[in-house]
């Protein structure tokens, strides 16, 4: 299988502080990683590194390489825009738009201007199917997205990730939110979902990294502490400071 | 020690006092202008020429000048006020030049109305030659609630959640189609609000009328007539004494107006809130 993501020496600092301390690591393809690791480690960081969300912020630095597919995003000319659609994100809160479920989901299409209502409409409707939406909401697609319960919400804001295709999937936290039925519901999604698309997932629960993800990395402090198979890394720690934090006596 | 139960009536006591207050003397100066006028207003006096300089028939032009002029004021300030706004809060970063502009937009604000007027007067009716007419007064006024609707837009905008444009910007879209397709139409209700505002303040404004749009009372047939508003119509009745009844129902369309102005405004935006989230 292809390496679909490599990092290779990354560095982030917001303005003094070193938050990303020369982080490596590799994300085959069709795979789930998990990021773990106690708050402000870096770990988020990480992975708005991969979209180049943090650009957004004031006083950031990066240097380092991060390869999609084996082009750096950084330095080869890579449109963020068309890298943003490649890479889409999932945040911590379900943050629906204040518009109807149906404009929410074709929100990334309309973005793209795709003009044809027909096939927004198929996109939109294959969007909520494997978000498994379609069946609760096909009646109501007019209506606010606001007044779904949250867990809708949050498959909602997944299945308007869903219709602009992207190859790469980053959750920050999908699941902080959302009560456990909700949470099982969105893990059986992501192994769903790994068919055909990759994830890294950052999360604060360990059981759900050990339970969804193949590939698992530990990070502490800006250093990316270990990574390695998620049954390695719950079973068999190479670290001292991983093992630490999975057996619950830190973090 | 003074019990705190007791310091706790005193306080809603006072504060009730207070807003009762408020809402006697807001009760008692609208009442006291339809006791007076509400006898004079007929459909008549609404859709008839005044004659003898106001002292008998209607005020059909003051109320087409208002309407004009704060109409054309709104639409020449709203569009550099609500993109003033953007640029100041979507597109630069918050520094010492941004805090300058606000701090001007904020000055400006606080200018009484007469200097706006005295400088269009000077500006557009006399070094431009446009001559007291509507252009002068709306572009005058336009400059008057520039500052209103900026930083009542910048603060609607500002209060869209952060995450909204994340989301946006994570799915590929630029700052301008983020601006346009989420951060408007969130703020949307806010910047309405700016703009009710500022529309109450050019209809109830006088002295900038007068100087810039002069006190014609005919009814306007471009933009380059001179007009005179249902203020202007007001204070022209009751400073020279021409006719008490006249301006007493003067005023009282003039409020009933604004009355239904916001009451309409209001119900727009619950409408619009409504719509879309529900």
């Amino acid at each position: 299988m292809a390496d679909k993501i490599e990092i290779r020496n990354l560095n982030l600092f917001y303005d003094k502080f070193h938050a990303l301390k020369s982080v490596n690591m590799v994300v085959r393809d069709k795979n789930i990683i998990a990021l773990i690791g106690p708050s402000g480690c870096g770990k988020s960081t990480l992975l708005r590194s991969i979209n180049r969300m943090n650009d957004l912020i004031d006083g950031v630095r990066i240097n380092g390489e991060v390869l999609l597919d084996g082009r750096d995003i950084y330095n080869s000319g890579l449109d963020i825009y068309k890298l943003r659609k490649r890479v889409g994100m999932v945040f911590q809160r379900p943050n629906s738009f204040a518009k109807s479920i149906f404009e929410n989901v074709a929100f990334g299409l309309r973005v793209a201007r795709l003009a044809n209502k027909k096939k927004i409409s198929e996109i939109v409707e294959t969007s909520l199917r494997t978000a498994g939406l379609w069946d609760d909401l096909k009646d109501k697609l007019g209506t606010s997205a606001l007044e779904l319960p949250l867990y809708h919400q949050q498959r909602l804001c997944i299945a308007r990730l869903l219709a602009v295709e992207p190859e790469v999937i980053l959750m920050d936290e999908p699941c902080s939110t959302l009560d456990p039925i909700a949470t099982m519901k969105i893990e059986e999604m992501m192994i769903e979902l790994k068919k055909k698309f990759n994830i890294i997932i950052v999360t604060h629960n360990m059981q759900q990294a050990a339970r969804v993800s193949d590939q698992c990395g530990y990070m502490l402090l800006g250093d990316m502490v270990e990574f390695n198979k998620t049954s390695e890394i719950f079973t068999n720690p190479r670290d001292k400071r991983t093992q630490d934090y999975i057996t619950g006596r830190f973090g | 020690m003074i019990n705190p139960r007791f310091t706790q009536v005193i306080a809603v006591l006072l504060l009730a006092l207070a807003t009762l207050f408020t809402l006697a003397i807001l009760v008692f100066i609208i009442g006291f202008i339809l006791s007076k006028g509400l006898a004079h207003v007929d459909i008549d006096f609404i859709l008839s020429n005044p004659e003898d300089m106001g002292r008998a028939g209607g005020i059909y032009p003051t109320i087409i000048g208002t309407l004009i002029l704060s109409t054309l004021s709104i639409l020449i300030a709203a569009p550099f006020g609500i993109g003033t706004a953007v640029f100041l809060t979507e597109y630069t970063r918050e520094s010492r030049v941004t805090r300058i502009i606000r701090f001007g937009a904020d000055c400006l604000a606080g200018i009484p109305s007469i200097i706006f007027g005295l400088f269009g007067f000077i500006f557009f009716v006399t070094t431009l030659g446009m001559s007291w007419s509507i252009l002068s007064g709306s572009l005058t006024l336009a400059f008057m609630i520039l500052p209103t609707i900026i930083r009542t837009s910048e603060e609607a905008i500002k209060s869209v959640p952060y995450a909204y444009r994340d989301v946006s910007f994570s799915l590929g879209a630029t700052l301008w189609q983020t601006v346009r397709k989420v951060v408007l139409p969130n703020a949307l209700p806010g910047i309405l609000t700016g703009i009710m505002l500022s529309l109450g303040r050019s209809i109830g404004e006088t002295a900038v009328v007068i100087f810039t749009a002069g006190s014609s009372l005919r009814t306007p047939q471009s933009l380059f007539d001179s007009i005179r508003t249902m203020s202007v119509h007001f204070y022209i009745l009751a400073r020279e004494g021409l006719s008490n009844e006249k301006a007493y129902a003067t005023a009282t369309v003039l409020i009933i107006s604004i009355l239904a102005i916001n009451l309409i405004s209001y119900w727009l935006m619950i409408r619009f809130i409504s719509k879309r989230s529900g």
